[in-house]
């Protein structure tokens, strides 16, 4: 699915890079800590996260992800807004829960691309 | 892995400041700049940008202060950190997966689950942990561009 498509279906905000919302969304990855997205999300995966603060955008450019979705209608600060932008990674927001936005999705058939992990 | 004298295309060292939470990630940031002006393959960037990122939050979540030496050779990429704090009492417990001592702080910025240095000897070819308990704590990891066939399972 296309990131318009993600912003239609979940009602999200685009808080910045509307110009990129024809990009092809392939799999997601949710998580509310840094350190499993680091560890475990693939390379072009939509970030789903309530997490604003500027080390999510820092951490979507070091895995190269594509876009980060916010979920609970968080909203980033203008720091994180203008690192986001620098780093071409578009932002969107939604007032629906994380489980709702997973949930959502998934009946959309986005699929989960994260490594499979064996234990803990 | 004391190859790094020879042939060095690109030397930098960056310091980080123990406890900068605010600008945690722009030094695995600047760090990939220069892997990407120095025209490395996008795979090993995201590979040394993560393993990277992670020892930079190790420095600000548990050190004074430490330094971080990126080298970029022909053949491998070398990573460098050194830092002053409390160092590791048992390096081979910080090795496994999911031990941690991180505070609420740490855990607030979505860090602190133990994750950190496992992830780095994932993404690295060659990994060195040593430290000196309230002193501080060496890490080297290299990632070889001669030997692209060891990529994570999922790429």
């Amino acid at each position: 699915m296309t990131l318009k498509e993600v912003k239609e279906t979940l009602n999200a905000d685009v808080i910045s890079g509307d110009h990129d919302l024809e990009k092809e969304i392939k799999c997601a990855f949710a998580a509310e800590l840094l350190s499993d997205v680091l560890a475990l999300a693939q390379e072009g995966a939509l970030l789903i996260t309530g997490f604003t603060h500027a080390q999510v955008v820092y951490a979507a450019d070091a895995a190269n992800l594509c876009a980060i979705l916010f979920v609970r209608g968080r909203w980033p600060n203008e720091a994180t807004q203008q690192l986001a932008l620098q780093k071409k990674i578009p932002l969107l927001s939604t007032s629906y829960m994380m489980f709702d936005t997973c949930g959502i999705l998934y009946e959309y058939g986005l699929k989960t691309c994260a490594l499979k992990v064996t234990n803990g | 892995m004391d190859r790094t004298e020879n042939n060095i295309l690109f030397h930098k060292t960056f310091h980080i400041e123990g406890g900068n939470f605010p600008n945690a990630g722009s030094i695995s940031d600047q760090v990939k700049k220069a892997l990407k002006e120095a025209g490395c393959p996008n795979k090993v960037i995201r590979r040394i940008s993560i393993a990277t990122f992670e020892a930079e939050m190790n420095v600000i979540c548990y050190a004074k202060r430490g330094d971080l030496s990126l080298f970029i050779t022909p053949n491998f990429l070398k990573v460098v950190v050194d830092d002053e704090g409390y160092g590791i009492p048992d390096v081979n417990l910080a090795m496994s997966e999911g031990y941690s001592t991180a505070d609420e702080k740490i855990r607030e910025l979505g860090f602190g689950a133990g994750m950190g240095l496992p992830n780095i000897r994932k993404n690295a070819d060659e990994m060195i942990l040593t430290s000196k308990f309230k002193q501080g704590t060496h890490l080297e990891f290299v990632i070889y561009l001669d030997r692209q066939e060891t990529q994570l399972p999922f790429e």
